[in-house]
């Protein structure tokens, strides 16, 4: 409860009979959001790699509320690892469609970012932004794990100002800040 | 395969069902695809399939120039990929016929042994998480991150290094890094017999590997199997000791073998490597001589050179072989690879039949395959 009493700035108190929050619906929802985003495992190429690194015994991502799930049904957060290549576009797609709202997608690695190293290779998607809309780009080639809990805190201040009012999560992610989704490649 | 270890029952008749397993699977460990035709329980029809992480490198090799190709051979088994560097490497050098000085021979062993332990720590901590033990993944992280410390001290880089270079390495290592691959090295060593106790000889592990699926000898060698796959089946093959590249002639080290060919032998038999690679760093840090690190003459830009070249070392995952067409330009003509992780794969199809569907995961996850090195 302290947490919550340090950081909502809404109005906080205990009503009479027991305890309980009295705070903006956003607030408490966004706070909610964004201290258990459950990703999907799902590594794709070299960065899946320093993904493990992150969720394993140094980096410890369990600290920050991130347990990996195996369904995406159960997961609020694709973690895209690596190259997406043209075979592969597809069942990114379907599985980023399988996820219920609200989602949010981390492009980890230049990859994924861009193309990265395949800039010019004839199999590889530049850049998974072509196929689903991403919130958060992690620069490197593989960045480092810090880099990814660094990517996971931008993301919880994004999703800290979401409003309700904007289509209550399921906002288009274009209001998020993401770029536009083109065609499927 | 005529015999299969699980029996169908005959009385209980069942139609055939359609499973498919990845590309999105946590234990297919990347992006394999595996239609799976079941009856019952047990598997009738095993059909890999791959693509999914093909990012045509063979063919962006041909673009780019010698120098360049060892940025993009870090990318094929991100595992090891001193492996792919020092692959590279000697397979250019060959052609170009550049001599190597002996600190950098011995420099080169040194970092392929970390890797190589590495990449079997990962493989110790994902099978274990495969066969349902979580905590291996942790003690195996743990130790793997000391590893990345050390190379990251030699080179920058936690995961692709680019620290192998044509006619040497990249950076002289200092007595720092020496001291401190020691220390990890006595570190290491004291936690090599807590492994055995936490997963090689968990009696639940035991029953998950232990008579699953079995490879003989002599399928082993007519797939083409290589590395800890044909050598848990009890053929005695590695690289290193048969046809020594590097410093490797000079070191006394052990092969381990397996005899059944199940997927704790396969899984054992990494194991028991990884005690190899410390006697083997531990020797070859102790001949390491002050000496240059990068061979005379090797230009930056290296010169045109016509010819072939096939060079092949013992990678962590098996024999990984190159061949080098040159036609005088600045780039490979033709660079092919034998990846041991391919040929591996294709071993699936045979040995997954008559199989327990449960089963399936820790065959998958015993041969060890990385998809990158798999579709290259």
């Amino acid at each position: 409860m302290s947490i919550i009493l340090d950081n909502l700035p809404g109005v906080v108190g205990s009503l009479p009979g027991g305890s309980g929050v009295i705070a903006k619906a956003d607030d408490m929802i966004n706070w909610a959001r964004k201290s258990s985003l459950w990703p999907m495992t799902f590594g794709l190429a070299c960065c899946a790699i320093e993904m493990m690194g992150a969720y394993a015994s140094r980096f410890d991502f369990d600290r920050m509320g991130v347990i990996p799930r195996p369904s995406p049904r159960q997961a609020d957060l694709i973690i895209i690892a690596g190259t997406v290549v043209k075979k592969m576009a597809d069942p990114i797609i379907q599985v980023y469609k399988q996820m219920p709202e609200p989602r949010f997608v981390i492009s980890y690695g230049s990859c994924s970012n861009c193309g990265g190293p395949y800039y010019d290779s004839y199999s590889v998607v530049k850049g998974v932004d072509k196929i689903i809309p991403v919130d958060i780009y992690v620069a490197g080639c593989p960045p480092r794990p810090e880099a990814l809990q660094f990517g996971l805190l931008q993301l919880q201040k994004k999703i800290e100002q979401m409003q309700m009012s904007r289509g209550g999560g399921a906002s288009p992610q274009q209001l998020k800040g993401s770029r536009d989704i083109g065609t499927a490649v | 395969m005529t015999e299969t270890t699980h029996p169908a029952p005959q009385t209980l008749k069942s139609d055939q069902l359609f499973v498919n397993l990845g590309p999105q699977h946590p234990s297919t460990h990347g992006v394999l695809r595996v239609g799976l035709t079941i009856e019952g329980e047990i598997v009738v029809k095993a059909v890999p399939e791959i693509g999914y992480l093909h990012r045509g490198t063979e063919k962006l090799a041909e673009l780019r120039g010698y120098h360049q190709c060892v940025v993009i051979s870090d990318r094929w088994d991100y595992l090891s990929a001193m492996n792919n560097n020092l692959l590279f490497c000697l397979a250019s050098e060959k052609l170009m016929k550049v001599e190597v000085p002996e600190r950098a021979s011995h420099l080169r062993v040194i970092m392929c042994e970390l890797n190589r332990i590495a990449s079997h720590l990962l493989f110790f901590g994902t099978f274990g998480i495969d066969m349902g033990a979580f905590t291996a993944f942790l003690h195996a992280f743990r130790e793997r991150e000391l590893v990345l410390d050390l190379f990251e001290m030699s080179c920058g880089a936690r995961l692709t290094y680019n620290y192998i270079r044509l006619g040497g390495v990249m950076k002289d290592v200092d007595d720092k890094w020496l001291a401190k691959t020691k220390e990890f090295l006595e570190f290491f060593k004291a936690r090599l017999p807590e492994y055995d106790d936490l997963l090689s000889f968990n009696p639940i592990f035991l029953d998950r590997t232990k008579g699953v699926g079995r490879i003989s000898a002599e399928q082993a060698l007519s797939w083409g199997l290589s590395g800890p796959m044909l050598r848990a089946s009890g053929v005695s093959y590695d690289a290193r000791k048969w046809e020594p590249y590097c410093t490797y002639g000079q070191f006394a080290f052990d092969v381990p073998l397996g005899e059944q060919g199940d997927c704790w032998d396969r899984y054992y038999c990494r194991v028991r490597e990884m005690h190899e690679s410390v006697k083997i760093v531990e020797q070859a840090i102790a001949k390491l001589q002050p000496g240059p690190v990068l061979g005379k003459g090797v230009a930056k830009v290296p010169k045109p050179v016509y010819g072939e070249a096939y060079a092949h070392i013992e990678g962590a995952r098996g024999n990984l072989g190159m061949h080098l067409v040159a036609d005088g330009n600045g780039a490979p003509y033709r660079l092919h690879l034998r990846a041991p992780s391919f040929i591996n794969l294709a071993m699936l199809q045979e040995i997954l039949v008559g199989e327990r569907m449960s089963d399936v995961i820790a065959i998958l996850g015993s041969t060890d395959i990385v998809l990158g090195e798999v579709d290259r």
